[in-house]
């Protein structure tokens, strides 16, 4: 079997051509079912027999707070590439991911707190999955914090890199320590033994749609901010500048 | 080719890599040992935090038993991660930390060991001096043991993680702030699982299974954290 195909993801002048025509392929498809899941969660899906209209945060609160745990992974999975077969491009996409990650995080806490004063009567609880998606932002803010310590980028790259692998190792072990330690928020809802426990396909529809939908605005955003990347690190190459001129 | 071969020493005559880590170790505690106030820095620091509390919130003992093992915990976190900076740095500084990686020798177990004498350094004097604290704080005397072994096995295991924080803050320009960001999130499960054990312990109520858990995450440390220390120190020499 031929991996030249894998190859090519080395080469920065491939990556930034792919990236720059992928974009509007997830762009487009996820701002129509991000409307498509807007409309069907805000307006078509009844209200919650128990929670009331409240519920609706679920369509932005699940899909941001599923991201910030995907990203992590996507980026420390992209940081271990780099640090092995030392591809420049992983590393960019690592770096890419970060500042995504940090904010979807960000809004997973933010819709999490507005979701917990209607249904817990308080924005903050020291509750297992926010205690622990919190302890994700710091890992984030960490893993920003390396990156911008060093003056080399080489040395910014490979010592992010070890630390986003670290973390992979640690994220299970502070989120299953987290949940021993104390627990309020809802069982999960969708991914569960036994099936999803919301039946109703007007509910759970524009939910999936919202996933898939922010899934692929977050491909989409990646794609860009991976383009910046590595413009910045390519600078000073040749084919920067006939990139830039088309 | 004889003649360079004679003047290299054979591969018997160069000590083993558990040999070096041991000379390595020996060195870490001989040095401590003559700059005392760096081994009582953090002690100092360790007492001067639990005694801030009481003053901030109230001098009534049976309210303090109830934040003690919160307290304790947090102090040790905070003075262990104060002396975390000394770790690598004086040896980075000469040079010595490039000769271990150039030595030859497993540079995993000479961190391994520096790790260790850290840990005998700043860990285990901090834990003999918890039950002082905690006695100043309303904990009974019969949880006075139970304090010591968790602490000792908690700053093992913390010793390990902020092995890595570290070794990868050695070539940054501000360290300090960036050391305790990058360790704190880490060492949540310990902070967890110690206070948890300490107020177990001082409920005179079992404390095993949040022990175990602890030690469990030491022995995780143990196996994982010298290798990822090694490629940080690695990546920093670059």
């Amino acid at each position: 079997m031929s991996w030249t195909w894998f190859h090519r993801f080395g080469s920065p002048p491939h990556v930034y051509r792919l990236a720059r025509r992928l974009t509007p392929w997830f762009a487009w498809p996820a701002a129509l079912l991000i409307l498509a899941g807007l409309y069907g969660g805000l307006v078509l899906a009844p209200p919650d027999y128990q929670q009331g209209d409240g519920f609706r945060m679920i369509y932005v609160h699940v899909p941001t707070a599923y991201l910030s745990i995907m990203i992590y992974t996507i980026m420390g999975v992209a940081a271990a590439v780099g640090l092995i077969w030392r591809m420049k491009v992983a590393h960019a996409v690592a770096a890419s991911c970060a500042p995504i990650g940090a904010s979807f995080t960000v809004a997973a806490l933010a819709t999490g707190s507005l979701f917990g004063k209607p249904m817990w009567g308080t924005y903050w609880a020291w509750d297992p999955r926010l205690t622990s998606e919190l302890l994700l932002l710091f890992l984030y803010l960490g893993y920003l914090g390396l990156r911008s310590a060093f003056d080399d980028l080489q040395r910014a790259d490979r010592a992010s890199a070890l630390l986003a692998v670290v973390g992979l190792v640690d994220v299970p072990i502070v989120h299953f320590s987290v949940v021993w330690w104390n627990s309020l928020h809802q069982g999960s809802s969708l991914l569960r033994l036994g099936g999803p426990t919301i039946y109703s396909p007007a509910m759970l529809a524009p939910l999936l749609m919202m996933i898939c939908g922010f899934t692929l605005y977050f491909v989409a955003i990646l794609l860009m901010r991976l383009r910046g990347e590595v413009l910045r690190r390519e600078r000073a190459a040749s084919w920067v500048k006939e990139a830039l001129a088309t | 080719m004889n003649a360079t071969a004679a003047a290299l020493p054979s591969r018997e005559d160069i000590p083993s890599a558990l040999d070096v880590a041991g000379l390595a170790l020996m060195r870490d505690l001989r040095l401590a040992f003559r700059k005392r106030d760096e081994i009582a820095q953090p002690l100092a620091f360790f007492a001067v935090v639990t005694t801030l509390f009481p003053l901030a919130i109230t001098p009534e003992l049976p309210r303090l038993r109830e934040i003690a093992p919160g307290v304790l915990w947090v102090a040790a976190l905070l003075a262990a991660l104060l002396a975390l900076e000394h770790l690598f740095r004086d040896d980075a500084r000469d040079g010595t930390l490039e000769q271990y990686a150039l030595c030859g020798r497993s540079l995993t177990w000479l961190l391994y060991a520096k790790t260790a004498a850290h840990w005998i350094l700043t860990g285990l004097p901090l834990a003999l001096v918890a039950p002082f604290a905690g006695m100043a704080l309303g904990a009974p005397v019969h949880a006075l043991g139970g304090i010591v072994i968790t602490l000792a096995i908690g700053t093992f295991a913390l010793s390990l993680i902020g092995a890595i924080s570290a070794a990868l803050t050695l070539g940054t320009r501000r360290g300090g702030m960036l050391l305790s960001l990058l360790t704190l999130p880490l060492a949540v499960p310990i902070l967890i699982f110690g206070a948890q054990a300490t107020d177990l312990a001082m409920r005179a109520r079992g404390f095993a299974a949040p022990l175990e858990l602890l030690a469990a995450f030491a022995v995780l440390g143990v196996t994982l954290a010298p290798l990822a220390a090694a490629a940080a120190v690695r990546i920093s020499l670059e």
